[in-house]
Parts: structure tokens; C-alpha cells; sequence
């Protein structure tokens, strides 16, 4: 189901595509490893740190800070028509990162570097295909529960 | 072991090449080349090609330019590490010449990077980042370098006239490089009249596309002293890479890659950053100079941009960097653009760079990235 991640997707096959699922039902999920114990995120099916490819999904707060963000005014093929956008890299406060656009609930003029932020699930209700992604929003910001039942 | 040096260097003109194909932009390169070389073609043991495949219409690129060279049935491959293609075809050729199964090795950059339509090159921008979890949000290459940007100014005050003095300085330099695609110095107000790319970048703080060749050709140390007076030698040659994805980069303030390339080079060299006369860097964005700067060791951490504001990176400085007008008034085939670093680099040694010349240019460095950093390969040039 990873074909539903992204608003294109280049990958829709991985070992770690429940991922997709999860996210589709309003949960953010990292990986750890079965045998060693390490954690990531974004989930990654084989662990860096033993090389074992058994792993189990945990959920993750979606909690984190600012790092950095651009404005991409320049778009590429399937981003034309929503551009200009903001992106930012956060980084959680459960380990790992995550790289989605600035949601409408952080206005331009507040994006600030080593702002908190909350990685938040979302779906392309405009779409007729199934599109799940996520957006960096204001702490607090829920997840939104008509596109929970969609 | 040897020594490996280079005796012959060749440079086409870079910019929109509708008047060639890559074959014949690599013949241009590589005619001049042997000229300067003056050794025959049957000398040359095999060829190695520098460019990245997915912008060409010919597939296998190196079967082609080595039948258009007159070079068959001398062995040839092709290395592809993105922008920094260039480099990996000397350093393999280098490998070659270093482990005994080849003398002389011709090294072609090319690339030709119009033959796509705008279309074609939009969606290739969309992939340049990783592909999984993070080109679904629109990613651009500009885009990821911005970010850089970004967060070099929050961390080191880094200032938007910093950024515009890196491309002031380029294409200054780039207006005496008859190579050049842009041969026009700018102003400090063209640079910030110009539209916007991805935040703080505008259309002056990228390079352009282009397309073009150069070639150097290597040889073992008793063949150079044989067939030049004074061979440019590769004395230091470090390769490293990073992680694709920037959701792995524990830094976001400049390229480890870089870093740990840099150190190899020095090493094996037996140099310091303190020693480099004259240096090629990757410029592909404003930015990325500066955290060259850095990441080489030519200023510390976060200094990059009053390095440049305070002009210790024209000739007369610290170090001269770009002075060839680096990728941002060259233009940037990505292909070539490795191996004329080393062109550049080694016609500095010879102090042949004419107007552009640097004063007592004895050791020299090259500074190619590929991507956003997961590659980079750095040399120490230097002369007896
Ligand atoms: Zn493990």
C-alpha cells in the first residue's frame, strides 16, 4: 500500500509498506528492530546497527523541532499547481526525522528555525485515488477525523 | 609505487551546444588534449568516461565516444556518481594507472544536458533527492541546498550579501574564461532582481545547465617525465560519501563527505589547507562555496561567509577559488565538470591560466560533489 504515500509516489513497493496503512489510520509509525532493539524513522525494514531484517512498527509521537525549511517556488513535475510551497526537515523528539510541508496551521510569517512542531497524518481528500501524507503543525494540532473515516 | 601524472589537457566550449553531439563535444575535448600531450592515439592504453546517463538519448554512452575517439579496441567504462562523474572517471583512471594494468589512460567528462525538454528536466528535478520519503513532498536539488542555507545562516549568521558575493566573485572571473557559458560580470542588484528558486536562493545563486566536455590524460610517472618537461602530479586523491537522504545527515551546515575526502587528499599529499595556492569547488549554489570553504579547511566552521565578503578567495587572497568561474559562470555539464576542475586546476600549476592566473600556484585543489553530498572526491594537485 506504500503506492498511497505521497503526493507522487516513485516507490510503491517496500518492506516497510504497512506503513502507508497505519498512516492512512491516523498513526505515525517507526521501526524497531526485533533483534537488537535500534529505532527509525522513517521505519527501514533492515537495521543499520546488526543487519538484522526482522522488525516490528512502533508508533511515534510525531513531536519534534525545526531544523530547517525552503520555500520551493520552482516546482517539479506533479507539484506544479500547489507551488509555491514550504518544506522543513524535523527532527522528533522520539529519534529520527521527517521532511513534509509547513501545514496551514503555521503561518509563513511564524517559521522559524527550532520551532516545535507536530508531525500530523493527513489524506489528499481532493484526489480520487488514495493519497496519505503529512504535514508539520502548530503542537496540538489533531488529526482530522473526516479524513480518519475516509 | 608510481606517481601518476597528468601530461595532456583538453577544455571545449561549455554552454547550449545545438551545433554537436556528445561524441563531438568529447572529440573537442580530447583533440585538444592530445595535441598538448603530443603523443600518438595508439599510446593510449584505455579511456574512462565521466557522465551521468539519464540525460543522453544514446544509451551506453562510453561505447559511443570511444568509437567517435578512434580508440577502439582499447578497453572503456563509463563511472556515474551524479554530479561528480567527472572525478570518479580520474580516480578509477588513477586506480588503473596506480595498480600497474594501464600506462596511459584518457579521461573524457561529457555531458550534454539540452537534449532534454523542459518537461523531461522538470521531472528529473523531481527525483533528485530520496525517492521513498522525501521527493512525495516536491523536493528540488535547489531546494535541498536552500535548506543548507537556511540553516548556515541560523547557526552562523550567515547573510544574504554573503550568498550574492559568491556569484559576484564567479562571474567576474568567469567573464575572462573563454570556456565560460556566461562571460558578463554581475551586480549586487541584478543578483537580487532576479526571480526566486527556493528561499533565500534566486535564479543567480544556481549554476545553469550546460552542456560540454574536458579531458585530461594521466600517465604513469616514467612515461610523464618521458613526454612532458613538467607533469602536474595527482598527489592526494580522497573519496567519501554521505547519506543520500538528509533525514541521516546528523549536519546540516555542510557536506561530511567533503570533509572526510579533504582530510584523505591532505594526507596522502602530506600537505595542509594552508598550502593550497588555487582551488576548484563545487558551486552548483552560493551556498555550497562557502561550505567548501569550510569543509576543506580553508576557514573554519561557519567563517565562509565573511571569507568571501572580505574577498580572501579572489586571487591576491587567502586561496583563489573559481577563478575559472567555477560551475556558477561556467556552467555545470554534469559530467564534465569534475575533470575541468582538474583542467583548471593544472593549467594553474603550469601558469597557464593567463588574466586568470594565480601568482606562485604550486599545489592546487579540486573539491566535486555528487548530489547533495553523498559523493565527493577531492585531489591535491601539485609540481616538482
Ligand atoms: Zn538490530
Amino acid at each position: 500500500m506504500f503506492k498511497w504515500f505521497g503526493r507522487v509516489n516513485y516507490t510503491p513497493y517496500t518492506k516497510v509498506s504497512d506503513f502507508a496503512r497505519h498512516l492512512k489510520n491516523g498513526r505515525l509509525m517507526g521501526s524497531r528492530c526485533r533483534h537488537c532493539g535500534a529505532t527509525s524513522f522513517p521505519p527501514k525494514a533492515d537495521c543499520d546497527a546488526c543487519m538484522s531484517g526482522d522488525f516490528e512498527f512502533v508508533e511515534v509521537s510525531g513531536a519534534g523541532t525545526l531544523v530547517t525549511f525552503t520555500k520551493i517556488v520552482a516546482a517539479p513535475t506533479g507539484f506544479e499547481d500547489v507551488a509555491p510551497y514550504n518544506i522543513g526537515v524535523l527532527d522528533l523528539a522520539d529519534g529520527g526525522r521527517a521532511l513534509a510541508w509547513l501545514g496551514e496551521t503555521v503561518p509563513e510569517a511564524d517559521i522559524a528555525i527550532g520551532m516545535e512542531l507536530q508531525l500530523v497524518p493527513r489524506i489528499l481528500e481532493e484526489l480520487e485515488e488514495i493519497k496519505v501524507y503529512y504535514t508539520l503543525e502548530r503542537p496540538g494540532t489533531t488529526w482530522s477525523t473526516a479524513a480518519a473515516d475516509a | 609505487m608510481t606517481r601518476v601524472g597528468i601530461i595532456g589537457l583538453g577544455h571545449g566550449v561549455f554552454g547550449r551546444r545545438s551545433d554537436a553531439t556528445v561524441q563531438e563535444l568529447a572529440f573537442e575535448a580530447f583533440r585538444e588534449a592530445m595535441e598538448d600531450a603530443g603523443i600518438e592515439r595508439s599510446r593510449i592504453d584505455a579511456s574512462v568516461i565521466g557522465a551521468v546517463p539519464e540525460y543522453h538519448k544514446q544509451r551506453s554512452l562510453a561505447g559511443v565516444v570511444q568509437e567517435y575517439l578512434g580508440l577502439v579496441p582499447k578497453p572503456t567504462w563509463l563511472t556515474e556518481v551524479a554530479c561528480a562523474s567527472g572525478s570518479a572517471a580520474i580516480r578509477t583512471a588513477w586506480l588503473s594507472i596506480k595498480a600497474g594494468v594501464h600506462d596511459v589512460v584518457a579521461v573524457v567528462g561529457c555531458q550534454k544536458m539540452t537534449e532534454l525538454g523542459t518537461a523531461e528536466i522538470l521531472a528529473l528535478m523531481g527525483r533528485v533527492g530520496e525517492v521513498q520519503w522525501e521527493s512525495g513532498f516536491g523536493t528540488t536539488f535547489p531546494g535541498y541546498y536552500a535548506m543548507f542555507a537556511k540553516r548556515h545562516m541560523h547557526e552562523f549568521g550567515t547573510t544574504r550579501d554573503q550568498l550574492t558575493d559568491v556569484a559576484i566573485k564567479n562571474h567576474f572571473y568567469g567573464a575572462m574564461n573563454p570556456k565560460a557559458l556566461f562571460r558578463k560580470a554581475i551586480t549586487k542588484e541584478k543578483v537580487a532582481a532576479s526571480e526566486d528558486v527556493a528561499t533565500p536562493f534566486q535564479v543567480y545563486d544556481c549554476c545553469a545547465n550546460a552542456d560540454g566536455a574536458a579531458c585530461v590524460i594521466l600517465a604513469r610517472e616514467a612515461v610523464a617525465k618521458e613526454v612532458s618537461s613538467a607533469p602536474v602530479w595527482l598527489s592526494g586523491m580522497g573519496c567519501a560519501t554521505a547519506s543520500m537522504s538528509v533525514l541521516r545527515r546528523p549536519s546540516l551546515v555542510g557536506l561530511p563527505s567533503a570533509e572526510a575526502a579533504a582530510a584523505q587528499a591532505y594526507a596522502m599529499a602530506g600537505i595542509t589547507a594552508k598550502d593550497v595556492k588555487v582551488a576548484d569547488v563545487h558551486d552548483c549554489f552560493t551556498i555550497a562555496e562557502i561550505m567548501a570553504y569550510e569543509d576543506v579547511g580553508f576557514c573554519k566552521k561557519g567563517e565562509g561567509g565573511p571569507f568571501v565578503a572580505d574577498r580572501q578567495t579572489y586571487i591576491g587572497g587567502t586561496v583563489a577559488v573559481n577563478v575559472d568561474g567555477g560551475l556558477k559562470a561556467k556552467g555545470h555539464p554534469i559530467g564534465a565538470t569534475g575533470v575541468s576542475m582538474t583542467y583548471e586546476i593544472a593549467k594553474q600549476l603550469r601558469g597557464e591560466a593567463g588574466e586568470r592566473q594565480v601568482p606562485d600556484a604550486d599545489v592546487g585543489l579540486t573539491h566535486n560533489v555528487g548530489g547533495i553530498g553523498q559523493y565527493c572526491f577531492v585531489q591535491v594537485l601539485t609540481r616538482d
